[in-house]
């Protein structure tokens, strides 16, 4: 029975695996789609909001403009890549059938699941780390705490890659995968405290952006490097885990139905 | 021991289309099984439901005595696929696939490239192994799935119309192929709409058609129940009127070629017979269809299709 429940444990770690490489495979093979953008409009970022207008702005809670918005700018590449990774990955595999070569497999979806996630993960920490040479091009970056760095940044593009897989499973053309990140994604990115501090905004909108997830996110990263945060890092944590976790059981229940893979 | 046990399946789809009703059939270890049927009949439903791409609405389904409900990755682990439709991503090589496919089943880099190399080999792809799979011909992909789902070795190759767009060729090549890995213990259950395959390979026959199994029988039991054949003969010399052929129904179709239907009951010897006596001198000989696609159209029609 141990044998037995080894070689499953075995089996199920090089499906992993196999999912794994097969999806950084197929975002390194098409580099230029997929690494290269992000590294070319962040640097625009720091061009036009750092080096030229940022010094005008002067300093945003105790930090110049350029260090204060870097770590924005670094996490809504992560958010960004993370998500468009699985959306496009998975909806490509439904859309040329080939995701039937799992479904027939014995793979548990669970695994088909952590598998797509964990390449969603990989590119978010990849294009995160090429986001963050650039940033150095521009300005010293500092990180108060390295752990709380890292943390968020697995934790985000872990909700990410699961927000694509879930709009990829309902997608039915690709109209579908570019709706979400056009008009929700990005206006969540650019109204959750990257560019600015909250403190800024009316108590109006102070209250309504605290429906915005990207600003627990792109805070704790900011607290993670710079040791500022307009929110506490505790609730920060604990909406990167509710929201992982939800989410997460959502994908799951989604893929043990079939819904949008099976008929 | 059934490799596949299938009881009262049904599947109605969420747009209301009901495509099985509630079928019953049993494939047995070692079988080479064709399960035939017109379009839209119910053949890939069956097939996607055994293999985890279709949800069933009920009944039970065993492969090799796992449940695909409740033992789901043992069913699975025993089941090799090729689908009628193109199904590997384009931008990967033939290596690439068929390897992949193998670590989906938990078989390791190393045995997976050496299965590779034997089942692309066998097939005629390892010189490909490289290109990627968009470029191949239509041949070559359907091969290829052969190869991939093979990879795992799985006890039961489940093929739907494998043959569909190949060459007569390649055809035969995919036929010797697949008699040789039935011959090596591996169950296969076979779709296709070219009935002369099914005749030639396949054991046991199931025939579905709007949702229901019609017949399950052997092949030589179901070709035993053929009550008459159509034959075509050419003629050595040309008539211009064809003579009254007592207790044959006969039918001139050019001055060379008679069309004529022979009833189990009469022997061809009297026919032969009869053709001398009227000087009529026969060159060759051959059946106008396939035996077992004139017992199907027969059984479609019984079954209230308009042929």
């Amino acid at each position: 029975m141990e044998i037995k429940c080894d070689m499953y444990n075995q089996s199920t770690l090089i499906a992993f695996n196999t999912i794994v490489i097969k999806e950084v495979s197929r975002f390194m093979r098409i580099w230029v789609q997929t690494i290269l953008p992000p590294a070319i409009s962040m640097t625009l970022y720091f061009v036009i909001f750092g080096n030229l207008i940022g010094p005008r702005i002067g300093t945003m809670n105790g930090f110049s403009y350029i260090d204060y918005i870097a770590p924005g700018i670094i996490m809504m590449a992560v958010i960004n890549n993370s998500y468009a990774n699985v959306v496009s990955s998975f909806f490509g595999a439904k859309f040329q059938h080939h995701i039937e070569e799992m479904l027939v497999a014995p793979i548990p979806n669970v695994v088909i699941l952590t598998g797509f996630i964990t390449g969603g993960v990989v590119r978010g920490f990849l294009v995160g780390i090429v986001v963050t040479i650039v940033a150095l091009f521009f300005t010293d970056l500092h990180v108060h705490s390295f752990p709380i760095t890292i943390a968020v940044v697995f934790m985000t593009s872990v909700v990410f890659s699961l927000g694509g897989m879930i709009n990829a499973i309902f997608a039915k053309k690709f109209d579908d995968i570019s709706i979400i990140p056009t008009f929700v994604l990005t206006p969540l990115n650019y109204l959750g405290g990257v560019f600015y501090s909250i403190n800024l905004l009316p108590e109006f909108w102070q209250s309504a952006s605290s429906f915005n997830p990207i600003l627990y996110m792109v805070n704790a990263f900011r607290y993670g490097m710079l040791g500022v945060s307009d929110i506490n890092i505790g609730t920060a944590f604990f909406i990167l885990i509710l929201f992982t976790t939800v989410l997460f059981a959502f994908s799951l229940y989604l893929l043990n139905k079939g819904i949008g893979i099976k008929t | 021991m059934s490799a596949l046990e299938i009881r009262q399946l049904n599947k109605t789809y969420r747009n209301g289309v009901v495509a099985l009703l509630g079928i019953d059939l049993d494939v047995q270890e070692g079988d080479f099984f064709a399960l035939l049927g017109p379009n839209g009949a119910g053949k890939s439903t069956t097939i996607g439901i055994v293999c985890g791409l279709v949800n069933k609405s009920s009944g039970t389904v065993k492969v090799f005595g796992h449940d695909i409900t409740s033992e789901t990755e043992a069913a699975k682990a025993k089941i090799g696929i090729v689908p009628q439709e193109i199904n590997f991503s384009q931008f990967e090589s033939c290596l690439e696939i068929v390897v992949n496919q193998g670590g989906y089943y938990g078989i390791n880099r190393r045995t997976a490239m050496e299965r590779a190399e034997k089942y692309l080999g066998k097939l005629g792809l390892w010189e490909k192994r490289h290109e990627r799979s968009r470029n191949l011909s239509g041949g070559m992909k359907r091969r290829l799935m052969i190869a991939r789902a093979l990879i795992h070795e799985p006890r039961m190759l489940i093929l739907d119309e494998p043959t569909a767009g190949v060459d007569v060729e390649l055809r035969r090549s995919m036929w010797d192929f697949l008699i040789e890995i039935n011959r090596s213990g591996i169950t296969i259950v076979l779709t296709t709409h070219y009935l002369e395959e099914a005749e030639s390979l396949c054991k046991n026959i199931a025939i579905i058609d709007k949702g229901g199994i019609i017949e399950n029988t052997s092949m030589k039991q179901l070709l035993s129940q053929l009550n008459k054949e159509t034959f075509i003969l050419d003629l050595v010399n040309p008539i211009t009127d064809l003579p009254e052929l007592n207790g044959y129904s006969a039918n001139l179709l050019d001055p060379s070629t008679i069309e004529i239907e022979v009833f189990r009951e009469r022997n061809l010897n009297d026919l032969f017979k009869l053709l001398s006596e009227n000087k009529i001198s026969i060159c060759s000989m051959r059946n106008k269809s396939n035996r077992l696609e004139e017992l199907f159209m027969d059984l479609l029609s019984n079954n209230g299709n308009k042929m």
